[in-house]
């Protein structure tokens, strides 16, 4: 839950309903079924089983099996067969199990999914939703925890949506559904059961828009940008930050494509310093992408490098390890610390012989 | 003579009504087994023969001598599309001279509502569909990824990733049936395609959802380079149909007439919602995999020689005379229009057509990206500088 979440909780009256993440992502297929008979939901165990997270609970049985159905066991084939369903007239929503998973299907996706409407000269576009649950968290083995955001954001014609919240799960996914161009939508599988109203966003008129950062909490002294499941570590971060007397602004981005730099350059601009928090590993990534942009835009206004806290640059460990390689509230924090708050020398990328002598 | 523009509308002609209609007995009499032999019609000298051709009513006389008009027409696009290449006017040029009986039995067995997805190698039979010569090499002429409007002409852009686009005819397909439309999709793909896993993937899955997809296998013995028996060694590709619970066939695909009769009897029982087929036509690549590939690296001329003894068009050219439904008249007609529509795409592809720079950032997405925005402005500025400093 985010600290948004919970202000409202206490103003409102009565409490809201809460839901999971799961179950707002239910809604939200419900709502757009309902809305559009053009909408179909398929894949590996969403039928009957609801999916291996149930975010598909009931709505087989309650669409039926031509609205909701499972597929063989194929990646390639599931997201091929969604691209010749659009052809025909269909908005399919489809599911990965899980993220490296979705690995077999990068073909379908990065040849055709991302390109049809390129190559058809606008002919021929994939109003196509690739839900993906990603990330780890979870102490889930093996293959189950890839944070897989960054080819898909490095892959031109793909929208790729990253939600932080329960309100922003079932927004976003309405809006990526209504959109008529292919969005790639990562669900923080850690985020599943994490509990929020949605009342407000199912009594608005308009969906969450693509492209619109949103500033999950104000502060003056440094800038955190971070999106999906880092955004609770950066708030967790900002939060303990203020104990060391640091005021510390959370930029969550919402969407990686298209990137509101807008928001997170303003945020940078008028605090000056800048972490990025990613669970993803660091190299080449995207928070790399939004160091890079920070500095092109923002420059004259930093007081320090913008740091990165990312995971390891390693495939994703055994549970028992997790810990250690995913970006917490202590790492964070460390890289707050090494923003250049006095006049000291950074020695940390500095030759060994020449540290401590640099006058 | 016929204008090019009459020469192409004869083409179109050839795709449209002469769809054979369904047979009387749809289903196949040997089940999901394709024959032992592949399918004949025709020998290599046009004789009548009967070779595991008892399941197919043979092609009408009117469907025989469009295809024939049609191979005739094709091959002299190919071999001209063949040249230009070989001039610089294309990039590169896929070419299929020898596989015409496929490339025209596969588009006249389609109703004009059908949706074919062809792969690179299938400009014949979009010519045949009675699509803009000029449009199809688009391509290869560098001025588009794909120049004709698929909608328009139910023609999925021609496909470079092997098999991929099988997957999507069978989406399709099953989209199109959900929809209530009797809509067939022909999905093209090679030998070497049938190694990919997204072919298997698409027969499965064109199984399990009964969509109405006809697979038509192209053997052409080579995968640019690497000759079939490295490929598989199934007794026929059309055995890998069984597996998945699709009925299988195995065709002469250098008979036009049995390419013919299979062809339409697979699309009657598809189009009858009794699911797809999978058809292994037997042909042979006469030349390279492109202009940029030297083809006697790996291959004898001698093998070449012996399949132009099989050649689709004298072989069912012998036939329709025989049956006297075509004379020297008819040739001699056919092959002037042959060489007007030759004419016509040499004429038209001698124009250097201006694109647009800005159009690299119209079809990204639907709305431009504030990112793409910038880009875009960016390229602006270097094309009026550009332009300043002439």
């Amino acid at each position: 839950m985010t600290t948004a979440a919970r202000a409202e909780d206490i103003c409102a009256s009565p409490p809201p309903q809460l839901v999971t993440m799961s179950g707002a992502i239910n809604r939200a297929l419900r709502d757009a079924m309902t809305a559009d008979p053009d909408v179909v939901v398929f894949g590996e165990d969403v039928g009957t089983l609801g999916g291996v997270f149930r975010v598909t609970d009931g709505i087989s049985r309650d669409f039926g099996q031509d609205r909701c159905f499972d597929t063989p066991l194929a990646e390639a084939g599931i997201v091929g067969f969604a691209v010749g369903m659009a052809m025909a007239g269909f908005r399919p929503v489809i599911e990965m199990q899980f993220d490296a998973f979705a690995y077999p299907a990068f073909e379908q996706i990065a040849s055709h999914v991302a390109k049809m409407r390129n190559r058809t000269a606008g002919r021929i576009n994939l109003p196509i939703v690739i839900r993906i649950p990603f990330a780890g968290g979870i102490g889930g083995v093996e293959h189950h925890c890839d944070s897989s955001e960054a080819y898909y954001a490095h892959t031109p014609g793909l929208k790729v949506v990253t939600p932080a919240t329960v309100e922003d799960s079932y927004s976003l996914l309405r809006e990526a559904i209504n959109d008529p161009d292919p969005v790639v939508f990562m669900e923080p599988k850690r985020l599943y059961w994490s509990k929020g109203s949605i009342e407000s966003v199912l009594a608005a008129t308009k969906f969450a828009s693509f492209g619109r950062a949103a500033v999950r909490r104000e502060g003056t002294d440094v800038t955190l940008v971070a999106y999906g499941p880092s955004v609770e570590v950066a708030l967790q971060a900002a939060l303990a930050a203020e104990e060391s007397g640091w005021s510390v602004e959370v930029v969550d981005l919402r969407t990686l494509v298209p990137l509101d730099d807008e928001t997170m350059v303003a945020s940078v601009r008028k605090t000056g310093r800048c972490v990025v928090v990613q669970e993803a590993q660091g190299f080449a990534g995207v928070g790399a992408e939004i160091a890079a942009r920070v500095q092109e835009r923002a420059f004259h206004s930093l007081h320090a490098p913008v740091l990165r806290v990312a995971g390891l640059d390693i495939p994703y460990p055994p549970p028992k390890l997790e810990h250690l390689h995913l970006p917490d509230v202590e790492r964070v924090l460390d890289a707050i610390a090494r923003l250049q708050w006095d006049d000291d020398t950074d020695t940390r990328f500095l030759p060994s012989d020449s540290k401590g002598g640099a006058t | 003579m016929p204008t090019p523009l009459e020469a192409a509308s004869l083409t179109t002609d050839t795709s449209t009504a002469l769809a054979q209609t369904a047979s009387t007995d749809r289903s196949f009499a040997r089940g999901l087994m394709p024959a032992s032999m592949p399918v004949q019609f025709l020998d290599d000298l046009g004789h009548r023969v009967q070779v595991f051709n008892d399941d197919y009513p043979e092609p009408s006389s009117q469907q025989l001598v469009a295809a024939y008009r049609a191979m005739v027409i094709g091959r002299r696009f190919d071999i001209q599309a063949t040249a230009l290449a070989k001039q610089g006017r294309l990039a590169v040029y896929p070419p299929s001279r020898g596989q015409e009986a496929c490339q025209i039995g596969s588009m006249l067995a389609l109703s004009p509502d059908d949706w074919a997805f062809p792969t690179y190698r299938d400009s014949m039979a979009l010519v045949t569909r009675g699509l803009d010569p000029v449009e199809i090499l688009a391509v290869p002429h560098g001025t588009a990824h794909c120049g004709y409007d698929p909608r328009a002409s139910r023609t999925a852009p021609q496909c470079t990733p092997l098999a991929t686009q099988l997957v999507h005819a069978v989406g399709f397909a099953s989209g199109e049936k959900r929809k209530g439309r009797p809509t067939v999709a022909m999905a093209f793909v090679g030998d070497g395609g049938t190694s990919e896993g997204d072919f298997h993937e698409a027969l499965n899955f064109a199984a399990v959802f009964k969509a109405p997809v006809v697979f038509l296998v192209q053997n052409n013995k080579y995968a640019i380079s690497v000759p079939i028996s490295r490929q598989s060694v199934a007794p026929s590709l059309g055995y890998k149909g069984i597996g998945y619970g699709i009925a299988s066939e195995q065709v002469d695909g250098n008979d036009a007439m049995a390419v013919l009769a299979v062809l339409n009897k697979a699309v009657a029982h598809a189009r009858s919602g009794q699911g797809p087929v999978l058809v292994e036509a037997h042909t042979y690549r006469l030349d390279a995999h492109t202009n940029a590939d030297d083809a006697t690296r790996y291959r004898d001329s001698a093998e070449v020689e012996d399949w132009l003894r099989r050649d689709p068009i004298p072989r069912l050219e012998a036939w329709l005379r025989h049956k006297g439904l075509i004379d020297d008249a008819f040739v001699a007609l056919v092959a002037h229009q042959g060489e007007a529509f030759a004419a016509d795409v040499r004429e038209r592809m001698a124009i250097n057509l201006a694109v647009d720079p800005m159009s690299l950032f119209d079809n990204v997405f639907a709305t431009p990206t504030p990112q793409l925005l910038e880009q875009r402005a960016m390229l602006e500025a270097e094309l009026e500088a550009e332009e300043a400093s002439r």
